[in-house]
């Protein structure tokens, strides 16, 4: 009996054999995924009660922190402007997940990251409690609050970027939330309020700025210029500009919202006034190809500001002649978010040069020593320095002469472009504006939306809805 | 010319050996069970005095008896064992501790730790030879099933989260199931020597296998048609399998022909697809292994025990420092995942390799075994604790679907810790048959025996 036996006992050998190695891919392959499961009590619970790092704006303002709690948890987290910087610092709560930068820099604000290891090693050798690192945004708080303070209650959103280095210094949405209400340890009532936040219709937790998109009406004239410009037009190029112009194989006609001075103006003209007809016929003649290739220099097509969950802004392809005179206005499927129209007035004012979008700009262990450190980025040169000139210029006669007289800054030169556009007849319009200032030495490029603007459908409307807005956030930076 | 001496093998008694591990044993048990007190309150607890003194003697009054009455045993068994009671005690002890008052499950285990190490002397002393056991095959035989079928006996048996597996008398309740696997265990091992020769020799060969005659095929039936039973009305697959399983090998051991490893294996094979398609609770538990994460609520217990594995890591997160009180029963079925929490996938490799020990051990009594009875009932012990061991440690981890089975010496309940106490006793007792001395007559000397000249013829 001795044969059988000795086969019974290589089964049982097998046996043995597939239960270590079930533990040890375990180990390997499965720990990291059901370490991040939602439902994980264990490893939520264990988070939730960590010292996480502090979200700072510049100038070290603490603007989402953790404090000693006396309950169950060691710590609370603290957001202590409340509303103003939910849209950056997002929410982390117990059991509805966590968003904005709570969440893509989760691991370096629990500790786990690792590029903090060492440290935990020593923390662990000496009985510390891990403490995480503290993220360092760009957003300067006084830009902030101006942009905040002047967009008030009307539901939209404001940007503002460096256009040298691309650093978000101000970004607002609203109406937003209060993450204090979701981050408290009383789960059940924190639960309640994301839940109601979530079913809110006017959703206050969207991000209007940089993962919503709309249509950017006559703003995306920019794009069209500047495409023209790069097509070997000069700002003083003439151009036709009908009352009304037949849209190419429809019986549509598309008329100004204007008076565009005249049926055969230039370029600068056009632009001061935003012709429709003008455009139109500037995007027919530039031609599909060009005009996308443009969009796409400024960053249409592509996500920005990953931090933050950015959408691409979208241009659309495969059109008809129709289509394509009403994408070179900014209508059609031409959708863009508020960051990325903030993204082009950056480039014009950065002499062409794009510079990628970010707001975190260092991580900090507890010591203080920095462990990742964003430098500025080029995307891309969507025009040339000469055409960038030409085009600050125009723009500085669209707010010293034309629709965007509301951004005037007294003894400062400014240069910005207005837009109205909707995306629904029975819904209200949407106001646009995107500037840049100084003329002479840009140091902000800001992007407004207002969303259901209570104003008629016209451009001027637009500009002053949201020009004053812009105007606010470009005084702050200056 | 030298004479050759006489060559006798006396193999070493070893009981130092098995004092040493036991020492060891004992007091990496009571280290941990003070480790979890100090973890989890800071302070001993009142009562571990007396776990100290109860442990200790219940260990020494094992290694006692074992030393008197089979001193040739093998000496590695009994201190695994002891460390797996051990183990799992502190286990519970730390998962009692999670309540607030603290519960008293360690406390009751350590009485059945108590009767089962009785039992196992009650073995070692007064059975001390396995070889009459075989004079009431069908008693037992008869018994073991009588067992396994009681929880269907309405009034008796009743339904613990969805298994019909317990009887219930006055106010104990009781597993059968696990005295009955011991039973069945040599009565299967004397039935199978006695038939083993019919059994193996009738037959016919097909495709290069040995097939059994049709007639010949009743016990195995028998045994596929209990077990089905079992899965239909028990709902139990754990013990299907297991019962199943056991008689299959040993059929296979018994007779030497792979035909009958085969269509079990077909067999079974058979039910469990039968069960999976007509049983809700079989398809259940199949679903929680392809992909728990499907339905949160419904395999929400097999999910919890991967949180607590992965939660542990490789190294554990100390004793008394993980959350195991989040996977629900945690002391009984998932004792193995709060191991692998507390401890680290290591600490649970460590406890699967001290099972895997226990049935190396016991296959090697088997093999040493000089007699079928022996052989048969060694195998038959040890292939059906490396069976459980596999079926509930590979259900924890996900390696196969969940099954009722209790973690031997470690998942809470009495009738399981006091049968395989048995089992470890009777392992025992074999050894200490194989191994010990035969008595030896007086070597006889073809030289210096005087010779009878006898002449023949004149």
């Amino acid at each position: 009996m001795n044969k059988p036996i000795r086969r019974v006992a290589f089964v049982a050998m097998i046996m043995f054999a597939l239960l270590l190695a079930n533990g040890t891919y375990m180990m390997i392959f499965r720990q990291d995924s059901l370490a991040a499961q939602p439902q994980n009590r264990r490893v939520r619970d264990a988070e939730f009660a960590q010292n996480r790092g502090a979200i700072l704006a510049a100038g070290k303002t603490e603007i989402a922190k953790t404090v000693p709690a006396k309950d169950r948890f060691k710590y609370q987290r603290v957001y202590p402007e409340g509303e103003l910087y939910a849209v950056i610092t997002g929410f982390y709560s117990y059991d509805r997940a966590s968003s904005g930068l709570e969440r893509t820099y989760n691991a370096q604000l629990a500790g786990t990251d690792d590029a903090l290891f060492v440290r935990r090693l020593v923390d662990m050798a000496t009985n510390k409690t891990p403490e995480g690192a503290s993220v360092q945004t760009t957003i300067v708080p006084k830009i902030q609050e101006a942009a905040a303070d002047s967009l008030g209650n009307q539901k939209g959103a404001v940007v503002a970027l460096d256009p040298k280095t691309g650093a978000v210094l101000a970004m607002v949405t609203s109406p937003t939330f209060d993450p204090n209400d979701i981050a408290s340890h009383d789960i059940e009532a924190a639960g309640k309020a994301y839940d109601r936040l979530a079913s809110n219709s006017q959703h206050p937790m969207s991000n209007r700025a940089a993962r919503e998109i709309y249509p950017p009406g006559s703003t995306f004239k920019l794009v069209t210029t500047a495409a023209a410009l790069a097509d070997g037009k000069t700002p003083n190029s003439m151009v036709e500009s009908p009352d009304r112009l037949k849209l190419p194989g429809t019986r549509v006609f598309l008329s100004n919202s204007t008076n565009c001075g005249g049926t055969k103006i230039t370029i600068t003209q056009a632009l001061k006034v935003s012709c429709n007809t003008a455009f139109a016929n500037l995007g027919l003649d530039v031609g599909e190809q060009k005009l996308r290739e443009q969009a796409q220099l400024f960053g249409f097509d592509r996500r920005h500001l990953a931090d933050l969950g950015g959408v691409a802004s979208q241009f659309p392809d495969k059109m008809n002649q129709a289509q394509l005179a009403l994408s070179s206005i900014g209508q059609f499927d031409v959708a863009a978010s508020p960051l990325q129209m903030a993204m082009v007035s950056a480039a014009i004012a950065n002499d062409g040069v794009l510079m990628d979008p970010y707001v975190v700009s260092t991580v900090r262990s507890q010591d203080l020593k920095p462990i990742e450190t964003h430098k500025p980025t080029e995307l891309s040169t969507a025009m040339t320095p000469e055409n960038a000139k030409d085009l600050q210029q125009m723009m500085g006669i669209v707010v010293s002469e034309g629709t965007g007289h509301n951004a005037q800054i007294p003894g400062v030169g400014v240069g910005g472009k207005t837009g109205t556009a909707q995306s629904d007849p029975k819904r209200k319009p949407f106001a646009w504006f995107t500037s840049f200032a100084p003329l002479d030495d840009p140091k902000v490029a800001v992007a407004v939306i207002v969303e259901d603007a209570d104003i008629p459908r016209t451009d001027i409307a637009g500009g002053r809805v949201a020009a004053p807005i812009a105007k606010a956030v470009m005084e702050a930076a200056l | 010319m030298r004479a050759v001496a006489p060559v006798t093998v006396v193999p070493r008694k070893r009981r130092g050996v098995e004092l040493a591990l036991i020492i060891f044993a004992v007091g990496l048990t009571l280290g941990a069970y003070a480790l979890v007190d100090i973890n989890v309150t800071g302070e001993l607890s009142p009562s571990f005095p007396y776990v100290v003194g109860i442990s200790t003697l219940l260990a020494a009054l094992a290694h006692i008896s074992v030393r008197w009455r089979l001193p040739y045993a093998d000496p590695v068994i009994l201190p695994c064992v002891i460390l797996l009671n051990g183990l799992g005690l502190v286990m519970i002890h730390r998962i009692d501790l999670i309540n607030d008052p603290p519960l008293n499950g360690a406390r009751q285990q350590l009485i059945w730790t108590a009767i089962g190490v009785l039992m196992f002397i009650l073995i070692v002393t007064w059975l001390n030879d396995h070889r009459p056991l075989q004079r009431f095959t069908y008693t037992i035989g008869l018994a073991g099933i009588a067992l396994l079928l009681l929880p269907l006996v309405p009034g008796i048996g009743t339904a613990k989260f969805g298994a019909q597996i317990w009887i219930h008398v006055g106010p104990y309740s009781f597993q059968p199931a696990e005295a009955a696997k011991v039973l069945l265990a040599i009565a299967f091992a004397s039935y199978l020597v006695e038939k083993r020769d019919v059994l193996a020799l009738a037959g016919y060969r097909i495709l290069g296998l040995d097939l059994p005659r049709a007639r010949d095929l009743g016990p195995i039936l028998v045994m596929w048609l209990i077990s089905l039973a079992i899965l239909v009305w028990q709902r139990d697959l754990g013990t299907s399998l297991l019962f199943f399983g056991l008689f299959v090998m040993m059929l296979y051991v018994a007779t030497e022909r792979a035909g009958w490893a085969v269509l079990g294996t077909l067999l079974f094979a058979a039910g469990a697809y039968f069960g999976y398609l007509n049983f809700s609770h079989v398809r259940q538990r199949v679903g929680a292994w392809l992909d728990p994460f499907s339905d949160f609520d419904a395999y929400y217990q097999v999910i919890n025990a991967q949180f607590g594995l992965a939660w542990g890591g490789l190294l554990g997160t100390g004793l008394g420092l993980g959350r195991p009180g989040l996977t629900p029963l945690a002391r009984s079925d998932f004792i193995a995942a709060a191991i692998g929490e507390e401890l680290g996938m290591t600490g649970l490799m460590a406890v699967i390799l001290i099972y895997g020990l226990i049935v190396a051990r016991g296959l090697r009594v088997a093999l040493q075994c000089r007699e079928p009875f022996g052989k048969l009932l060694a195998t038959g012990l040890s292939f059906a604790f490396a069976l459980q061991v596999f079926t509930i440690i590979g259900g924890v981890t996900r390696l196969l679907p969940l099954t009722g089975l209790t973690t031997p010496f470690m998942s809470q309940g009495g009738s399981s810790l006091v049968c395989n106490w048995i089992v470890a006793g009777l392992l025992l007792v074999i050894s200490h048959q194989v191994r010990k001395p035969v008595a030896t007559v007086a070597p006889i000397n073809p030289d210096v025996e005087q010779t009878q000249l006898v002449k023949v013829g004149a």
